[in-house]
């Protein structure tokens, strides 16, 4: 995609072709000859595991429109259908539903990946960008596709999350009006919902090839967040990480497939087998795991503008996230400092989410857990906006090695060969 | 010939700043419709009425009818309900209005200008929060500390005026246009 090509085409047609629609050079310079480092480890498989949920998601789902009605009277029957009476229906429903679920499980694991090695520094700010991009599209096609089945928590679901532009003064009510289509959600907000949850994968895709283009500039970061300074630092990427990907790739349909076959309605809830009642909310709405600890952040703050204001600006947040780390150093490998804050901000995430699927008075161990909520959200916030900033100034980083090479090599041979 | 070319430059900046002024209008007006049809369409428009007839509800009951496609709270009310309702300073409340579709928009929330008849509590069943129905408390089972409803999505609560008392709601609950037709009947919308 970018940088010097090494395709040397062979026979008459492959320079046929190069001289016309060079598209067999694009691909032997970005996924066979890209010089890639030699040092990147199991975090870094995550990437092609997220093209490959894409890929699942958007195969299992174009099926599901061959079947699925969007209409508010016969769309949870046509989903009952699916699971009955289409050929195989239960396992392509339950292939997309679960897979939305690892999808968004591998796309954290990548952004804290990103966080702790420092991914997003300079020169790959942009490629950071894109990818919060990606997670913002990604929450909004999830959040569609939760509303298709018509069930309680898809409809309480979309109200939910639909009114919260209503927070938004003078506009907010006609900002609603507009999305649902009517004067509450109904017919109206199903179809479009149905429309945009189909397109919006195929606009992931087209951003997941500008995040590949961005990442293919600057070229990996990698678990010591040093630049490649030789091609000593590093290999290309085929055959050596497509099959380090395609490794873990397996055990990753390992785990995908053991949820789609013993436990298909792990991560469901069992309300949204009820059809959607436009007159009663169930007694406690969650919204699906991967949106939890937004949720809490929501939850926890009573003030309706205020409490969204504070569940978007911990979205927008990421986007700063290149410019508010001070540091020189981009891995925490060498950040002891920053190490520990980073292992608080995942477990402030975890309990945010563990917060955002009780009730919300509930009180664990004698503690509200709305307080709980309250400080593991001044937290994250924190954790960006002054830890960041200041921990990048006062912390004295280990001291880096002076290469990748030298790093892997020197280590396990004893000494250089050369 | 030649002697226009001194000006050819300000008649080309004049041609394309007004094409240019002229396609974005057009871009504008184009995109329009496909903005707008997203907005409810002249069927939801058309304004739906209820009539409902309130011999069938007892003292300290309240029944749920749907109305314009959302949940509407018919609510009779005990004289204690009523009490606790008119005891409160309407100054310290944190929605002071009426929110009464029947009255001024400037009205405050007294119970007289939140219910006329102070028996029948005709509310919208929306939370103002983010639009749960909220659960109905009763001397049994206790939904919140003001006797009225308690939002289980995000913990709002609401007195037996259906005046928001505590949690993230920002306004009272709606009262919807409603006529009494004789003493036993209303007409909503």
């Amino acid at each position: 995609m970018s940088g010097p090509s090494t395709y040397n085409p062979q026979s008459g047609l492959e320079r046929w072709i190069d001289a016309r629609l060079p598209l067999p050079r694009l691909l032997h310079d970005t996924v066979h000859t890209f010089p890639t480092p030699r040092n990147l480890n199991i975090w870094y498989t995550f990437g092609g595991i997220l093209a490959f949920c894409l890929g699942v998601q958007i195969i299992t789902g174009i099926t599901l429109a061959m079947h699925y009605v969007a209409n508010a009277n016969l769309a949870f029957n046509s989903v009952e259908t699916i699971m009955r009476d289409v050929n195989y229906g239960w396992l392509i429903r339950y292939i997309h539903a679960n897979g939305a679920s690892m999808f968004f499980l591998a796309v954290y694991i990548h952004m804290f990946r990103g966080l702790y090695y420092g991914s997003y520094k300079a020169p790959r700010e942009l490629l950071w960008i894109i990818g919060v991009l990606i997670y913002l599209l990604m929450m909004a096609t999830a959040f569609f596709g939760y509303v298709l089945p018509w069930g309680q928590m898809s409809f309480w679901g979309a109200t939910v999350i639909t009114n919260l532009f209503s927070a938004i003064p003078v506009v907010g009510n006609h900002i609603a009006t507009w999305l649902w289509g009517d004067f509450a959600v109904g017919d109206a907000t199903l179809n479009r919902f149905f429309s945009l949850h189909y397109l919006l994968p195929f606009i992931i895709a087209g951003v997941v090839v500008l995040h590949i283009w961005a990442l293919h500039v600057p070229g990996n970061n990698n678990p010591l967040g040093i630049d490649v300074k030789s091609p000593q630092d590093t290999v290309p990427f085929h055959p050596y990480y497509t099959v380090k990907d395609a490794f873990y790739l397996v055990l990753f349909v390992i785990f995908f497939a053991g949820f789609v076959f013993y436990s298909p309605d792990f991560f469901g809830n069992p309300d949204n087998y009820q059809p959607a009642n436009p007159l009663v909310t169930p007694p406690e709405i969650v919204p699906e795991w991967y949106l939890l600890p937004f949720y809490a952040m929501l939850r926890s703050i009573p003030n309706k503008l205020l409490g969204v204001i504070v569940m978007g600006g911990a979205i927008v947040t990421l986007v700063f996230i290149p410019w508010l780390d001070t540091s020189r150093v981009r891995s925490c490998r060498f950040r002891p400092l920053m190490k520990q804050f980073f292992w608080g901000l995942v477990v402030c995430c975890v309990l945010l989410g563990y917060c955002g699927a009780q009730s919300v008075d509930a009180v664990k161990f004698g503690i509200p857990m709305v307080w709980v909520a309250r400080i593991a959200s001044i937290y994250y916030f924190a954790f960006f906006w002054l830890i960041m900033p200041i921990i990048g100034l006062i912390e004295t980083p280990k001291k880096l090695p002076a290469s990748i090479a030298q790093s892997v090599l020197g280590d396990k041979a004893g000494a250089p060969a050369e | 010939m030649a002697a226009t070319t001194s000006d050819a430059g300000t008649r080309r900046d004049f041609l394309y700043v007004a094409a240019g002024s002229v396609g974005a209008v057009g871009a504008v007006a184009a995109a329009w419709p496909f903005i707008d049809q997203m907005n409810p369409s002249t069927g939801a428009l058309a304004l739906g009425s209820t009539e409902i007839d309130l011999t069938a509800i007892q003292p300290g009951q309240q029944i749920v009818y749907k109305w314009r496609g959302q949940p509407l709270f018919v609510r009779r009310r005990t004289p204690a309900e009523i009490e606790s309702a008119k005891a409160v300073d309407v100054n310290s409340l944190p929605d002071p209005l009426a929110r009464n579709a029947n009255l001024p928009d400037t009205a405050l929330a007294n119970d007289a200008d939140r219910a006329t008849k102070p028996e029948w509590l005709i509310v919208k069943g929306v939370c103002t929060h983010l639009g749960c129905t909220p659960a109905v408390s009763t001397p049994q089972i206790p939904e919140g500390e003001y006797g009225g409803w308690l939002c289980h999505c995000h913990g709002s609560e609401y007195d037996t005026s259906g005046r928001i008392r505590k949690g993230p709601a920002p306004e009272n609950l709606a009262v919807p246009p409603y006529t009494f037709m004789t003493d036993t009947r209303v007409k909503v919308g």
